[in-house]
This record gives structure tokens, C-alpha cells and sequence, in this order.
């Protein structure tokens, strides 16, 4: 309030709010090109997804030709279908166990036990634990899949395990979740990597000078420095592993619905069954989880902006 | 100042109001552009000297279908091409190829098809003709070419209306079929010799199959005695070469007389075969759950483990063929065997039938959207004359779509006369209707459950739900 008092006094009684003195007409000019992105690329595919929920449109068949406009009845389906909740439980295990314990643990582990090595060393495993972040999806997916085949995958090779175990048949989700912790711990490891840096070493030296054990000084001279990226981390890796597709590559869901996460479950939903009403549904149920996600993650980045 | 904040909340809902408002606009402008129907002009680019079409099949040299390919790459399009030089035109034609499953491959011709783009001819499976027929992608070819163009074509003669049927929809023909099939059961005799079983096995109902599968498991560690299609990751492979040889060995078509076969006591029968051969330890229970479980089959068979396969007579003619096969047996010939399928007990078929047999087939359409519609058709019937069919079978076991051509090559190989004549009597189709993929698909999900743990009860009470909601109420299913 007192910003926008501030303003009032300096800008013109009849533009409040110009303060550069753009006019209308040329603000509007400024923020145009963004606005028509945002419009093209935001807005218009979820109003779409909005309108493609509300009908029965099919991939094929009749109602591929002429979708009827059934409402909310995709809607109510979708809350109704213990298939979309058990889509959503998998989903929730996926976050928690992958992005949430599984890469911010690795990650800040990693940094921590790489601040004081040799920096040759240092710089090798941070090149091979990004190698894993930014190859494609496509080719680590097969890499992958080679590596946990019933026969004659890598890992049942090195076992010498004949029969070998179907790794992703028999255990879909842990195979998954693993999966996602090597793929997604190179940010987690970079972010907290630059955190650590900001704990005055000053602090350290001292905590060291009066013996505190190691959880002594993680808990009480490190984690209040570095609170803030945590925060920061666990929702942008949450954002992003919700709505990762790269497990379909490895168990397209399979087998059984035993690892359809949400991403997953609207891909078989609408391209394999064809149901692309519902599936657009579901897509829109998606889309205000993320909205609620994001929010919680704006909301959050204020406080702490304020308490900073 | 708090005047000029409630001010600026004012603008700033107006400014609200106003976005939302174009945004509805924007929806309701949208709103309706998801069904389309466009006309036809048959006669676009009718005598165009110069002009370029494309084929697409799933089928990939050094692949999957790899004769099928080779046929297209190599004999079809440049004789095409000579043939067309001859009448002073310039043809470019071009072969999309692919190598996915069945089920991925559908996904991709009906976004191409939607999108009113894509190649010129497409290679579909017959039972995909009425759901896509209904969504408007593919139309009768009559509509596409004209009625003066395509009923006069030599071919029809030769072609049998059953096999017609295949690639018909309500009376029309949508494209021409590229013959027919029929599913045995295949068994490897090396490995029944070593069990000390007789090598020209032909059982006579459901438990003769399974005492001769104990047979090869107390005989055979290490190998899988039985394996049948089952899951929803083999797509229709599991209902055609799995459930619905059983259901017509039970006695029962999954379609008849206006009523879907439900929660019967066939389809319980059926899925009791399930139960009995993977949670009893005949068959692979894992392999039907794998992505790639149909080709790791097929690759088990190959390497003799696994004794005994349901499958069509592609299986002979294009996976375990010596040559090209997808998984080569060098001595096919005298390794692999094959049987009629029985019935659930002899004269308990349908029709009363001892043995039974499914038949399907796929054909090519035409795409609606080909810019040229003429040379499109006369590419496809150039495909379906009786010289390329025959350059299509390359000496290889095949029941083509032509009689003159079946005629001519059926004595030639064991196995296709086999088929021709004991298999093809006895066979039944599937019912055109569009919804028939989505029953499929509950069916398959119904051996899913039994294989992985559900008992038949259960998962027979699931699918009759399933299959009520897909065709439209309990009325026009079948049960008890």
C-alpha cells in the first residue's frame, strides 16, 4: 500500500496507474507479443481441453465424426472411477518417493559429501550425474529397458540369473521411481551444490571448534542457511515430476495399470482406448492440480521473500 | 487514495470481465471444429501427367511383415512406375514404412487419417474399417474414385464376397482386402519327440491340450509347455489368437443374434483356460504382461522354448519362415508342426463343430484426402491385379485374396492347402461394428486379470460391466 500511495502522488490524476507514461494504447503495444504467446500457448490449449472434456469425442467411430456436448458428465465419471484415483495414488507415490525423498536426498547428499573432495573428482561425478539429466528421454528409456530385460538384460547378466527376474514386469513401480532418481538428481545435486556455498565457513570452523558431531552441524549450522533452496527445489521437482511422461518409455503404464501415473493414464486413456472426451477430463483435473501446485509455490516464494 | 484503489479494483475487474468474455468467444469459435466432414472431388487431378503417392503398411524391410515391404519397395512401385511411363506419365511413388505393434500402428493411421493428411493408401485391419468408416477418415470407394471406376474392376470376380466382407461396411466396400487367415495351433516336434509324444498331434478338446502340456512340463524342465495369448499389451492378438478361437470352441460367437457374449458360462469356460494353464504352471504368466510379449514369444518358440503356440498362419509364413521371418527357423519345416484347434470337447463348437478356427484380414484403403484420387485407385487395384499377387507370394505359403491366383499356388505348400482347405471351413469372422475393438479390449483385459491373479468369476463379472456400458445397456448383453 504504501508503494501504490507512493505512485499516486507522482503520476497524473487521470492515469493512476502510468508510470512511465507509455499511455494505454502503447502499453498495450508492450505487452501484446507476450499476451498472444500466452494466449496461443497456454489459454487456448486449456480452453480447448475444457471444451474436449465436455463431449464424447472419440479417436474413431461415430463420435469421432460428430462429438456430442455431454457436459459434465466426463467429469463426474472421473471422480467416480477408482481408476483415475488409483492413477492418482501411483502418481503421489511416484512424486513422493522419486522427486520429493528420492532426488532432493541424493541430491543434497552428493553435494554435501563432494564440497570438500579433490576437484578433479569432483568435477567427474557431477559430469556423469549430468550426463543422466540431459541425454533424451527416447535413448536413456532404452538404455534402460536393455539393462532390466528378463532376458539377457545387463542387470540379470551381472546377477547370473537364468531365468532372469522381469525387473519392470515384476517390480513396475520401484522401477520407475528408481529410474527417476538417477534421471532428475543432477539439478537437485547443482542447486544445493551453490546452497552449500552460501553456509559461512566461519560457521562451520566454529561448530567443528566445539566438537559438534556431524548431524550436530547439518541440523543446526547448515539446514537453516540452505531452508530456502530446499523449499525451493522440492516444488519445482514436484511440479515437474507429476507431469513427466519419460516412465510410459519403460512400462507404458504396465503391466496391468501397476505404474499408469497420471501422465501415463491420459496418454492410454485417450490415444490407446481412444476416449479422448475423457481423457480430456482428466487432462482438466491435471491442469487445476498444477494450478493449485504452482500457487502453493508462489504463495510460499512470497513468504519467504518477505521474511528475507 | 483508498477512492483511487477501489478505483483501480474497478478497472481491474472490467479489465477481468472483458478477457473472460474473449475468451468465451474464443471457445465457443472453437466449439464444433472437433467432428469433420469434408465433400469429395473424385475427379481432382484426374489427368494430371505428373503426380506422386504414397503407400503405408505396417511393415518394415528386415523387419516386421518384411516380405510385405520388400514386395512394395520392389516389385510394386517401379512396375507401377514402367506402367505408368507407358501410358506417358510420370509416377512418384513412395513406401512409408513401420514396425510397431498392431495397436500403435492404428493410433498413427487414425491421427493421419484426422488430420486430412498422409499417404495416398494405407494398409488397415479388416476390423478396424467400421470404426473408422463411422469417424468419416475412410469412405466407400466408390464415393472416393467413383462408382464408374471401381465396380467395373476385374478383380471382384476373383475375389470371394466372405473375404469381401472383411473390408466392407454396411454393404460398401471401403477398400480392396489382401486375402484372408485362419489360426492353428503350432507345436514344435522335436520337442514333443523328446517328451516321448507322438509327432502328428491333433488334439480333441481343451483337456487333451492340457494333459499333453503336463506331458512336456514333467518331461521338459526348462521349457514353457503352453503359451497363450493373453493381455491387453498384445492388443488383438489376444482376442484372435487367444480368447475367441476358445469362445467358439465353447460353443459361442462373441456376437450373435443382437446380443455381445457377457458373463456366460462360455466366456467363464474360456477364462478358466487362462487359470488353468498360468496359474498351474504350463504357461509364462510374466511374458504376457511384457510391452514386447508377442515378439518374445515368438522368439521363444523359434528357440524351442516353448512347445506349444496358438497362432494364425502369418506365424509360419512370415515369423518363423527361414528365410525372412522376424524369427527364423532354418528347419521350419520339419520342426514346426501344426493342428486343427478343438473344440471345448468334440461336437462342442459352434455350428456343433470338433475343431474351429478364427479368420480375419486386412486390405488397403484409400485416404480421402488423396490429392490424387484416380491414380490412388489405379495404384491399388495395380496392387490386387493377379501378377502382383502372385509376385507378392515369392514362392511363399499365402491364402491370397484372388482365386485364379490361390487357384494356381494352392498345392504348392503343405501348410497353405492345409489351412484352405480343413481350417478355412471351419472358421468364423468377427462382427463389423465399430464397437467390436472396445469389446475386444474388455475381453483382454479379462484374460489380463485372470493371468495375474483374479479368479475367472470375478474377472467374467467385471468384463460383463465393462461390456454393458460399451454397447449400450444390460439388454444387449448376454449373461448367465
Amino acid at each position: 500500500m504504501g508503494v501504490a500511495g507512493q505512485r499516486e502522488i507522482v503520476a497524473s490524476p487521470a492515469t493512476p496507474t502510468d508510470v512511465v507514461g507509455l499511455g494505454r494504447l502503447r502499453a498495450v503495444g508492450f505487452v501484446a507479443p507476450a499476451l498472444a504467446l500466452v494466449g496461443i500457448f497456454l489459454i487456448f490449449p486449456a480452453l480447448w481441453t475444457l471444451y474436449i472434456g465436455a463431449t464424447n469425442f472419440r479417436l474413431t467411430g461415430a463420435s469421432a465424426r460428430s462429438p456430442a456436448f455431454v457436459g459434465l458428465a466426463n467429469l463426474q465419471r472421473a471422480l467416480t472411477d477408482d481408476t483415475f484415483y488409483r492413477s492418482l495414488w501411483l502418481t503421489l507415490v511416484f512424486v513422493l518417493g522419486s522427486a520429493v525423498i528420492g532426488q532432493n536426498g541424493l541430491g543434497f547428499t552428493l553435494a554435501w559429501a563432494m564440497r570438500d573432495v579433490h576437484r578433479w573428482v569432483k568435477r567427474t561425478l557431477e559430469a556423469l550425474v549430468l550426463l543422466a539429466w540431459i541425454l533424451p528421454s527416447s535413448v536413456v528409456a532404452f538404455l534402460w529397458i536393455a539393462m532390466l530385460d528378463r532376458d539377457g538384460g545387463t542387470v540379470n547378466e551381472l546377477l547370473g540369473r537364468t531365468p532372469g527376474v522381469a525387473w519392470l514386469i515384476q517390480y513396475p513401480m520401484a522401477g520407475i521411481v528408481i529410474f527417476n532418481i538417477w534421471r532428475g538428481t543432477a539439478f537437485s545435486m547443482m542447486l544445493y551444490s551453490a546452497a552449500l556455498s552460501s553456509v559461512p565457513p566461519s560457521h562451520l570452523e566454529t561448530a567443528r571448534l566445539v566438537g559438534a558431531t556431524g548431524a550436530q552441524t547439518l541440523r543446526d549450522v547448515v539446514f537453516p542457511h540452505i531452508r530456502r533452496y530446499t523449499l525451493s527445489n522440492t516444488l519445482l521437482i514436484t511440479l515437474w515430476t507429476f507431469n513427466d511422461f519419460t516412465p510410459f518409455l519403460l512400462t507404458a503404464g504396465g503391466p496391468n495399470h501397476r505404474s499408469e501415473i497420471i501422465a501415463a493414464y491420459i496418454y492410454n486413456t485417450a490415444i490407446v482406448g481412444g476416449d479422448m472426451g475423457y481423457s480430456g477430463a482428466i487432462s482438466l483435473l491435471v491442469l487445476l492440480i498444477n494450478l493449485l501446485m504452482a500457487l502453493v509455490y508462489l504463495r510460499a516464494a512470497r513468504v519467504r521473500r518477505r521474511a528475507a | 487514495m483508498h477512492r483511487s484503489i477501489a478505483k483501480r479494483r474497478v478497472v481491474e475487474r472490467t479489465r477481468l470481465v472483458a478477457a473472460l468474455a474473449g475468451l468465451l468467444v474464443a471457445t465457443a469459435a472453437t466449439a464444433g471444429c472437433l467432428g469433420k466432414d469434408s465433400g469429395n472431388d473424385s475427379g481432382k487431378n484426374a489427368n494430371a501427367k505428373e503426380f506422386s503417392l504414397t503407400i503405408a503398411a505396417n511393415a518394415i524391410s528386415g523387419g516386421k511383415n518384411a516380405a510385405g515391404a520388400d514386395w512394395i519397395e520392389k516389385w510394386v512401385i517401379p512396375h507401377f512406375i514402367d506402367d505408368q511411363k507407358a501410358k506417358g506419365k510420370t509416377a512418384k511413388v513412395s513406401f512409408q514404412p513401420s514396425g510397431a505393434n498392431d495397436e500403435d500402428y492404428k493410433s498413427k493411421v487414425a491421427l493421419d487419417l484426422r488430420s486430412g493428411s498422409g499417404a495416398d493408401i494405407y494398409a488397415i485391419d479388416g476390423i478396424w474399417v467400421g470404426e473408422f468408416a463411422d469417424a468419416g477418415y475412410i469412405k466407400p470407394l466408390e464415393d472416393i474414385v467413383g462408382a464408374d471406376k471401381v465396380t467395373p474392376w476385374e478383380g471382384w470376380g476373383q475375389i470371394p464376397p466372405s473375404v469381401q466382407g472383411n473390408m466392407s461396411y454396411n454393404g460398401k466396400r471401403y477398400g480392396v482386402p489382401a486375402g484372408t487367415d485362419g489360426r492353428v495351433i503350432y507345436f514344435n516336434k522335436k520337442l514333443f519327440g523328446q517328451a516321448g509324444l507322438a509327432t502328428d498331434w491333433q488334439p480333441k478338446s481343451w483337456d487333451e491340450i492340457l494333459t499333453t502340456a503336463q506331458t512336456l512340463k514333467a518331461k521338459l524342465p526348462g521349457v514353457t509347455p503352453i503359451q497363450l495369448n493373453a493381455g491387453t499389451a498384445m492388443g488383438e492378438a489376444t482376442t484372435m489368437q487367444g480368447a475367441l478361437p476358445l469362445l467358439v470352441g465353447a460353443g459361442q460367437q462373441i456376437y450373435a443374434d443382437g446380443k455381445w457374449q457377457g458373463n456366460t458360462q462360455a466366456v467363464r469356460d474360456v477364462l478358466s483356460v487362462y487359470e488353468r494353464i498360468y496359474k498351474g504352471g504350463l504357461g509364462d504368466p510374466v511374458l504376457q504382461q511384457d510391452a514386447k510379449g508377442r515378439d518374445k514369444s515368438f522368439q521363444a518358440f523359434a528357440a524351442g522354448k516353448i512347445a506349444i503356440l496358438l497362432e494364425g498362419d502369418y506365424f509360419w509364413r512370415s515369423v518363423v519362415e527361414p528365410t525372412k521371418g522376424v524369427a527364423k527357423m532354418a528347419d521350419r519345416n520339419e520342426t514346426v508342426g501344426y493342428a486343427k484347434i478343438p473344440a471345448m470337447r468334440p461336437g462342442g463348437g459352434i455350428r456343433n463343430q470338433d475343431f474351429v478356427s478364427m479368420s480375419g484380414g486386412g486390405g488397403n484403403v484409400l485416404n480421402p484426402n488423396s490429392k490424387y484420387p484416380q491414380q490412388a485407385w489405379e495404384l491399388l487395384a495395380f496392387m490386387n491385379s493377379k501378377d502382383a499377387t502372385i509376385a507378392q507370394l515369392a514362392g511363399n505359403a499365402r491364402i491370397t485374396q484372388r482365386q485364379d491366383v490361390n487357384n494356381q499356388v494352392l498345392s504348392g505348400d503343405p501348410m497353405l492347402s492345409f489351412v484352405s482347405t480343413q481350417v478355412l471351413p471351419l472358421t468364423a469372422y468377427r462382427p463389423g461394428f465399430a464397437v467390436y475393438p472396445q469389446v475386444s479390449q474388455a475381453l483382454q483385459q479379462a484374460t489380463l486379470d485372470v493371468v495375474s491373479g483374479k479368479s475367472p468369476a470375478d474377472a467374467a463379472a467385471t468384463y460383463q460391466k465393462t461390456v454393458e456400458g460399451l454397447v449400450g445397456g444390460a439388454g444387449k448383453v448376454a449373461s448367465g
